[in-house]
């Protein structure tokens, strides 16, 4: 067994709004992330993947607050850490996160360089220039990005080149984990196929030990991660290595997630696409039973009634629903 | 009617530049198109290929610099703001961004009743609107009861994206123009959305031309592919053809760039 790099042990966090309404748009999650493995976490927008990517930072601002559960990097506890604290020790050096607009943080004003020099400043206060500088060059040597970048301001690069820069920058530390959240979701094809070309180079270079990756394009989670995590309302309802999330899925809604896939591959054209109806539930009051039972075809009374814990199939995987794994097997045949 | 036969709308020559001089572009350089009625057509190219120039051209919304759009078979002449209302009956447009597609002091009400207006429905009793309107938010899962006195900033990008097809429910165009619609909602959204789309234009037989990066949507929903590079068209032909069977090295490229769940996807061609 590899060794767990990331251990989140039922993580709870919270908004709470403008009318003091707790919205707990993390609710219970658990996940461990083993040294070089990604996992990739899916779903709709609003079912709270965004969310859980900050909490797992450890550090929280208003309108997002902690409230129970244990996040574990490499045997060190970060939940309940002041914020102050996180900051100096653990952001950039342990876990880095790179958000969907990753490439807007950049100042216009600021050579690429000095944005470096600023994260390793943070945790190494007496690095020269000079090793800063060859420690970027040979960095962004290694993947694939020209030295000549360093010396650039944001504005004369692409957007793609931009979003690349920005990963390298928050990885020179060689954090434990990374947090990519939607990293390629703004660029074209292209660009994103280098994105996800550099952050594999990540993973194999083992500059970063482990990752995880978020977005809701399924057949890019398929070709980057390992394992697939399928959020809904805050909760996990499947967990899953990529091969069975994608071709084998035991929950409804990530059934439904997969029928809404469009490749160009052959035969595609004729498979008509199954959207879910519906939206995703208001997390500031959640239904009783079972979140996804609202837009469920498979739905019967006791859904709406009884609360689902996650039920275990073996081989790490689990998934959220009433009924057995035959069961839903047999409801899948049925549709076909 | 017009004659079968006939294209519904031709562009021959279709050139826009940008700027003078040397800082002069060439966004859309000289290409030629035909469309037949009930077609669906899909433009693919990367960012700044010229694709939505050359949609805003066929729109009216910019002037092409040279060229020549024929609508119905007639050159098309909107050199009057009365003439391009006319025109705008017959072609209409859904962008990117919902959030930026609607007036955010009209109410949702307003906005549906501009197109109910537009179709000349102005003088009809205001029970006779309010049924189009429920009937046209109800195709697509959308109940009028619950939108009616909101803003649009009180829907989710979703729900915007819908109400946007409903207009078109009510306008009942010609030509729609979907300009990569579904590049800002998530994937499940997504294919409600295309699903809505498809069945509306089954219902009032437009022509459809999407526009989009999306390899994958372009195999899904078109009858015709053109593939664009620097301005021009590339490659053109079926889906099958295009994107099953690629000859240009363009096309190629950006079809091995597309993320694959059934066959390897070769991350080492970057």
């Amino acid at each position: 067994m590899a060794k767990k790099i990331l251990e989140v042990k039922e993580l709870t966090t919270k908004y709470i709004t403008r009318f003091k309404e707790n919205v707990y748009a993390v609710d219970h999650v658990s996940l461990t992330v083993e040294e070089g493995k990604s996992l990739g976490i899916a779903g709709e927008s609003g079912c709270g993947k965004s969310t859980l990517a900050l909490s797992l930072m450890g550090y929280y601002f208003p309108p997002l607050y902690y409230t129970s559960g244990e996040i574990i990097i490499d045997g060190q506890n970060i939940s309940g850490m002041k914020p102050d604290d996180v900051r100096k020790s653990i952001l950039g050096k342990e876990i880095a996160y790179i958000p969907q607009a990753a490439m807007n943080a950049l100042n216009p004003t600021q050579k690429i360089i000095r944005f470096i020099e600023d994260v390793v400043h943070a945790h190494h206060p007496d690095a020269t220039k000079e090793e800063i500088y060859d420690l970027a060059r040979t960095r962004f040597e290694r993947l694939g990005l020209p030295a000549s970048v360093l010396e650039k301001y944001p504005v004369e690069l692409s957007g793609g080149m931009k979003q690349r820069t920005v990963i390298a920058t928050s990885v020179i530390l060689g954090p434990k984990v990374l947090i990519a959240d939607e990293p390629s979701s703004a660029l074209d094809v292209t660009s994103q196929k280098k994105v996800i070309k550099m952050l594999r180079d990540l993973m194999e270079t083992e500059i970063i030990k482990s990752m995880i990756f978020i977005t809701h394009e399924l057949p890019l989670l398929y070709n980057v991660t390992d394992d697939i995590m399928v959020m809904y309302a805050g909760q996990i309802v499947e967990k899953a290595n990529a091969e069975e999330a994608v071709f084998d899925p035991l929950h409804p809604y990530a059934k439904g997630l997969m029928g809404a896939i469009i490749v160009p591959e052959e035969g595609l054209r004729d498979v008509k696409l199954t959207a879910i109806p519906g939206v995703p539930p208001n997390l500031k009051n959640p239904p009783d039973g079972c979140r996804f039972a609202e837009r469920c075809k498979y739905a019967v009374p006791q859904c709406k009634v009884i609360k689902v814990g996650m039920t275990e199939v073996g081989d790490g995987r689990e998934y959220r629903c009433i009924f057995s794994e035959e069961e839903l097997r047999e409801f899948y045949k049925d549709a076909q | 009617m017009p004659n079968k036969q006939e294209p519904l709308l031709k562009a021959v020559g279709l050139t826009k530049e940008f700027g003078f001089g040397r800082q002069k572009t060439l966004a859309v350089a000289g290409v030629d198109i035909e469309l037949k009625e009930g077609e669906v057509i899909t433009i693919v190219g990367e960012s700044g290929s010229g694709k939505t120039t050359f949609a805003k051209m066929i729109l009216g919304l910019i002037a092409p610099t040279g060229g020549e759009i024929y609508f119905q078979g007639q050159l098309r002449d909107i050199s009057t703001y009365k003439k391009k209302l006319e025109y705008w009956k017959n072609i209409q447009a859904i962008f990117q961004d919902p959030y930026s597609a609607y007036n955010i002091f009209h109410k949702i009400d307003s906005v549906l009743m501009d197109c109910i207006r537009m179709r000349g429905g102005g003088n009809l009793p205001h029970k006779e609107k309010v049924k189009m309107m429920t009937e046209a938010c109800s195709f697509v899962n959308l109940k009028f009861e619950e939108l009616t006195n909101k803003y649009p900033f009180e829907l989710s990008g979703g729900q915007m994206q819908r109400l946007m097809i409903a207009r078109i429910f009510l306008l009942d165009p010609k030509i729609l123009i979907a300009d990569e619609i579904t590049s800002m909602i998530d994937a499940c959204s997504r294919a409600t959305i295309l699903d809505m789309l498809m069945e509306l234009r089954d219902k009032i037989g437009m022509t459809v031309i999407f526009i989009t990066h999306d390899v994958g949507l372009a195999y899904y929903v078109s009858d015709k592919v053109y593939i664009m590079e620097k301005g021009l068209f590339v490659e053109s032909g079926t889906p099958d053809e295009v994107i099953l069977h690629p000859k240009e090295p363009y096309t190629k490229r950006l079809i091995s760039d597309v993320p694959k769940i059934y066959e390897e996807w070769d991350l080492s061609t970057v």
